[in-house]
């Protein structure tokens, strides 16, 4: 999953829907950890900014 | 590497951190209080209404942090109509960046230690117990010891998982949002507006909370299981170019609100969750600060008791589970059941209810009226969403 840090507000929607725990978040932004992500999609889902691409659903 | 002893420490200075830090500190407990970003209440990830029920048990009214008040609500259908609701009790639009810091300040003349870009990264651990909070502050990791770390991290919370507690939400339990603060509109003070409908804002609502005379916090939250093709934001433009189409929009702020009716699980050896951090918001208004606050202040009660008892087991900090689960817990289930019902709802219901709410005259409105008017017209929806809509009030 790719996040685009000019879209992205920060907000912390994706890091509650992650089943594997492979988001985390700063003042400063937001960070996935690809070695965890097991692309499923949810947070591309949820995220309201539309900031997050990676999965065709 | 610098650490310093503390008993408790809290993660989050939102409403729910800064009064679990309060009330702990109020019966002796030394408390440190943790905030990531450089200063408490921003940036606002809220449509900012509470009930005046709510909030007096916590802070004394006071006009600088209210930026309207509120007397009634009025619910749209999908088909246009609409429907006043009063009697329902006083509800405030706040300013939530001031409202936190009051919050912060009454826990900081409490005796709590607040720290301001504070970064909680992880927790300690001895023989595998929690005896700590690693931090970053200022470029500087430091450590935090502490019997007890109360996490108030919001809907991001981490804290929860690095204690493995599960505190993953289902799709279809958080709503997805975002909400314009918007001026150059011209409409009352004293109503908030409520939009519903599957073309609106499906598994949710479009609000309108006024903040002053010409502007007002516009937001919609969609069911995150109905975001997949179309998001918030694509509805809420629709809403606005249809509703308000020389509205300036000030700011935009996104935002996750969970909707689920709990946790499972939120307490375990030296750590409790509180706020959105536990899930502990009305699922179906997704109003969070009054019930966050109810719960941080049995948290933070029970955890300086553990303080003074020298026991902070789960056992002994299940006392909070059993008070919010007699205050609020058991209600929130059941707020959840009828979230279910309500997202099944379809568009004919929703604008058969605004019908019967609108057949009582604004003067005799009462929800007792309510009722036996709706009992009459369609007992089933009574069942199914009066309840909820106006016995949860505007929180």
């Amino acid at each position: 999953m790719k996040i685009n840090r000019e879209l992205c507000d920060i907000c912390g929607s994706c890091v509650a829907v992650c089943p594997v725990d492979a988001i985390s978040v700063s003042e400063f932004c937001v960070t996935i950890n690809q070695d965890k992500c097991i692309e499923c999609g949810n947070c591309q889902q949820v995220c309201p900014a539309k900031a997050i691409s990676g999965v065709n659903k | 590497m610098i650490s310093q002893n503390y008993d408790i420490v809290v993660i989050g200075a939102g409403p729910a951190g800064s009064v679990a830090a309060r009330f702990a500190a109020e019966q002796g407990a030394r408390v440190l209080m943790l905030e990531r970003d450089r200063e408490a209440g921003i940036p606002v990830r809220c449509a900012e209404g509470v009930s005046h029920a709510g909030i007096t048990p916590f802070i004394e009214i006071n006009p600088k942090w209210i930026a309207a008040k509120i007397d009634s609500a009025c619910l749209h259908s999908p088909d246009g109509d609409k429907a006043y609701m009063y009697n329902n009790g006083t509800g405030y639009v706040l300013e939530r960046r001031i409202f936190d810091t009051e919050l912060c300040n009454l826990a900081i003349e409490a005796g709590v230690e607040m720290l301001t870009k504070a970064n909680a990264i992880g927790l300690e651990y001895t023989d595998e117990k929690i005896t700590g909070v690693r931090y970053k502050h200022f470029g500087e990791i430091k450590i935090a010891n502490c019997s007890i770390v109360i996490g108030a991290d919001g809907v991001e919370s981490r804290v929860g998982r690095w204690a493995g507690i599960n505190t993953t939400l289902a799709l279809n339990d958080i709503d997805t949002c975002v909400q314009y603060t918007v001026s150059g509109l011209d409409f009352e003070l004293e109503t908030c507006h409520f939009y519903f409908g599957k073309e609106v804002s499906p598994g949710g609502y479009i609000w309108i909370f006024p903040k002053s005379g010409n502007t007002a916090n516009i937001g919609i939250g969609i069911s995150g299981d109905l975001a997949a093709d179309k998001g918030p934001k694509a509805y809420l433009d629709e809403f606005m170019e249809r509703t308000f189409p020389d509205a300036k929009v000030n700011y935009t702020v996104f935002g996750g609100v969970p909707t689920a009716w709990g946790l499972k699980e939120y307490i375990k050896d030296n750590i409790m969750l509180v706020g959105d951090a536990a899930r502990q918001v009305n699922p179906i208004t997704g109003g969070g600060i009054v019930q966050g606050m109810i719960a941080a202040r049995i948290a933070g009660q029970v955890a300086a008791d553990s303080i003074k008892a020298g026991n902070q087991s789960r056992k002994f900090l299940l006392r909070y589970k059993k008070e919010w689960d007699t205050r609020l817990g058991k209600a929130q289930k059941t707020m959840y059941s009828m979230k279910e019902r309500f997202m099944k709802m379809d568009d004919p219901k929703f604008n058969k209810l605004v019908q019967l709410c609108k057949s009582i005259p604004k003067e005799d409105f009462s929800l007792k009226k309510l009722f036996s008017v709706a009992m009459k017209g369609d007992p089933l929806l009574v069942a199914e969403i009066a309840k909820a809509f106006v016995i949860s009030k505007i929180k």
